[in-house]
């Protein structure tokens, strides 16, 4: 069966069983659609907690990411995986015990205030709304690439598909289908990753392929052959890093950080039934997660070398097949410059001209066929594509909805609706919601990629902090709170938007402060957040007696 | 109500105690290992890989998976130990 069927079948199966999930774990109440009526068990949570957190960034160019950085991109893999740390150590367990549905609603209560509640609101939205473009991006992409439609077409079905599930299941719904997304995704990751590792390493566990030889009978290791084929064509090797390491340091801290603070992120440990059980489903979320990260770095370096060896200095009418099919979706362009008919692939320290641009997702999209793999696999990395961004995309649009019927309508606006009607609200705020994601994906800001940065910047330098003093400090108070909220989100915006939009031509280490890129300034935004707020909460009255009382019931799992 | 204040407190500071130790493992597996001293650790060689991009790319990683885990026993035993953990109580409390 050709590749084009194959894509049909397994996306078609994929689809129709979250359709049947969605029907089946219908939302009746407005606990089951905020938080799938707290009833999740742990390992279950953990599964559909890696799949709204894996993005169709992780899934389909992450490992193309570090692959083209090498050792720079450990900043990813250390910052989007110990954020779980601190989720588990600092935050999952006490926000589950403080119950509510929100990450708004633990802010305006602990901090006995509207304002702080509405900052947060503000927050979580912008957030997600910055996430979820990119997935209905995502998801139009791998339509047009792998079925041949048309990138509208796909991006309306992506977004019919989440609007059955989000707006009929709530969290319910969009649990049991992400369980399902992890399942599909992971498969899809796995497969042409051990695929690969068997033919390049003769080891069938990629994580150990990586640090293995070559299985072409040299004995050379693989990260040696990487790193001196990186060196010959004039690239960085591959396992030292240009960074700075005050960079990687704060780049890593901001997305560590960040990832902790997110709201869909921790919205999930509001599901689960006890305390115990949302400290141990955030050690399998990352459980699963892990078994992605630790892969996407192997696959990076045996792309890269495949890459290398296969098409430097060849013939370009000798060009593999897979060349020239990917040539024509605009994601590989060769240029011959010097007019040879040969393939010049050259990195920045070379004398001679690169003349090859390849773009980073043909690492996880390509690798099927680049590695000669059977055609059943190269349907499935399209399901696994879509799983990984539906999954993050319902996630995020709960958070919008819950955000805007709860958060704001309920809590700020009009505290007199009943649960029947917020639930509807709810339901119309998340159609409301796929649609402007749908716009998005379909006319797609050039500002996209600039604003994920934000995202984690702003949750970085905002949501952790304020809730990590919120139950570690009985002291810390309204004003000591939200000031350090506006600080950490001004500074952090403020130094964002200047390098990424007003002089995009400064941003470089020479003009950063201390040499700290924009990536990584959620972290100092947050080191601020948190020197302000204490300063400030030390100057004005404590909170209310029964603002410390909610702080010790919260630090305990039961009710004593 | 004096026991029981006491008792909240022990089982709070030895909370804190845990997490001032796995996050110093956090730490020092990441930011240590994986970025200021990779250098260092890069002299070392374990198979194919450098001991400091091991840590990064892949060492790292499998620590933190095991730190949640060890929390997660810890924290079991310090709740049985206080009389908080949730098991046997009917329903669940906070709902």
């Amino acid at each position: 069966m050709s590749v084009q069927s194959w894509t049909y079948i397994m996306v078609g199966l994929s689809f129709a069983l979250y359709i049947g999930i969605a029907i089946w774990a219908r939302a009746s109440s407005r606990a089951d659609f905020y938080v799938a009526g707290k009833g999740i068990p742990p390992l279950l949570n953990g599964m559909a907690t890696a799949a709204d957190w894996m993005s169709a960034a992780s899934f389909i160019s992450m490992a193309g990411l570090i692959s083209f950085m090498g050792r720079d991109g450990s900043v990813y893999l250390m910052g989007w995986t110990g954020g779980y740390v601190l989720l588990a150590l600092l935050l999952a367990p006490y926000l589950r015990k403080f119950g509510k549905f929100t990450v708004p609603d633990f802010v305006g209560d602990r901090y006995y205030s509207q304002t702080a509640r509405f900052v947060a609101i503000i927050c979580a939205i912008f957030i997600s709304f910055t996430y979820v473009a990119g997935q209905m991006r995502g998801v139009g992409i791998v339509f047009s690439r792998f079925l041949n439609v048309d990138i509208t077409l796909g991006v309306l079905i992506g977004m019919g598909i989440v609007f059955f599930y989000a707006v009929l299941g709530g969290m319910k719904g969009i649990t049991y289908t992400q369980i399902a997304q992890y399942c599909v995704l992971i498969f899809a990751y796995l497969v042409p990753a051990i695929f690969i590792s068997l033919l390049m390493t003769g080891h069938i566990i990629p994580q150990i392929g990586f640090g293995g030889t070559m299985a072409d009978g040299s004995g050379i290791y693989l990260l040696d052959r990487l790193n001196g084929l990186s060196q010959e064509l004039g690239f960085n090797t591959y396992t030292d890093g240009s960074k700075s390491t005050i960079d990687m340091f704060f780049i890593t801290a901001a997305l560590m950080v960040g990832t902790a603070g997110l709201p869909h992120v921790i919205v999930r440990f509001y599901t689960v039934k006890k305390v115990a059980a949302a400290r141990s489903s955030a050690g399998w979320a990352l459980l699963f997660i892990a078994l992605l990260y630790t892969t996407a770095p192997a696959l990076a370096a045996f792309a890269r070398t495949n890459l290398l060896t296969t098409i430097s200095n060849i013939e370009y009418s000798a060009a593999p097949e897979w060349f020239k099919n990917w040539e024509k979706t605009g994601l590989i362009k060769f240029e011959d410059l010097n007019g040879d008919g040969q393939i010049q692939y050259r990195g920045p320290k070379s004398e001679i001209k690169n003349e090859l641009t390849i773009d980073r997702d043909i690492m996880v999209l390509a690798n099927p066929e680049i590695a000669k793999l059977p055609n059943w696999v190269v349907g499935l990395v399209a399901a696994g594509g879509l799983a990984a961004a539906l999954s993050t995309a319902a996630g995020l649009l709960l958070v919008i909805s819950t955000s805007i019927a709860h958060d704001l309508l309920k809590k700020e606006l009009m505290p007199d609706i009943g649960a029947k009607q917020e639930l509807m609200a709810a339901r119309i705020a998340a159609g409301g919601a796929v649609l402007i994601a749908g716009y998005f994906g379909l006319h797609p800001p050039g500002f996209v990629a600039q604003v994920v940065a934000f995202a984690f910047g702003l949750a970085a330098a905002s949501f952790f902090p304020a809730i990590v003093m919120g139950i570690f400090s009985t002291r810390m108070n309204r004003q000591g709170a939200i000031s350090g909220m506006v600080v950490g989100i001004v500074f952090t915006a403020a130094y964002i938007i200047y390098f990424k939009f007003i002089h995009p031509e400064l941003n470089s280490a020479e003009h950063w402060w201390f040499g700290i890129s924009p990536e990584g300034i959620g972290a100092l935004g947050m080191l601020l957040n948190f020197a302000i707020a204490n300063a400030v909460s030390r100057v004005t009255p404590p909170p209310p007696d029964e603002i410390r009382a909610l702080v010790e019931r919260i630090r305990v799992p039961l009710e004593n | 109500m004096m026991t029981k204040d006491n008792h909240t407190n022990t089982y709070w500071k030895t909370n804190l105690r845990y997490l001032a130790t796995l996050l110093t493992v956090w730490f020092i597996v990441s930011y240590g290992c994986g970025i200021l001293f990779v250098e260092e650790l890069n002299r070392i060689r374990i198979g194919g890989f450098y001991l400091g991009f091991w840590f990064a790319q892949q060492g790292a990683i499998y620590v933190f998976v095991v730190l949640i885990f060890v929390y997660v026993q810890l924290m079991k035993g310090l709740d049985k130990a206080h009389g908080l953990d949730e098991q046997e109580k009917r329903g669940d409390s906070s709902l």
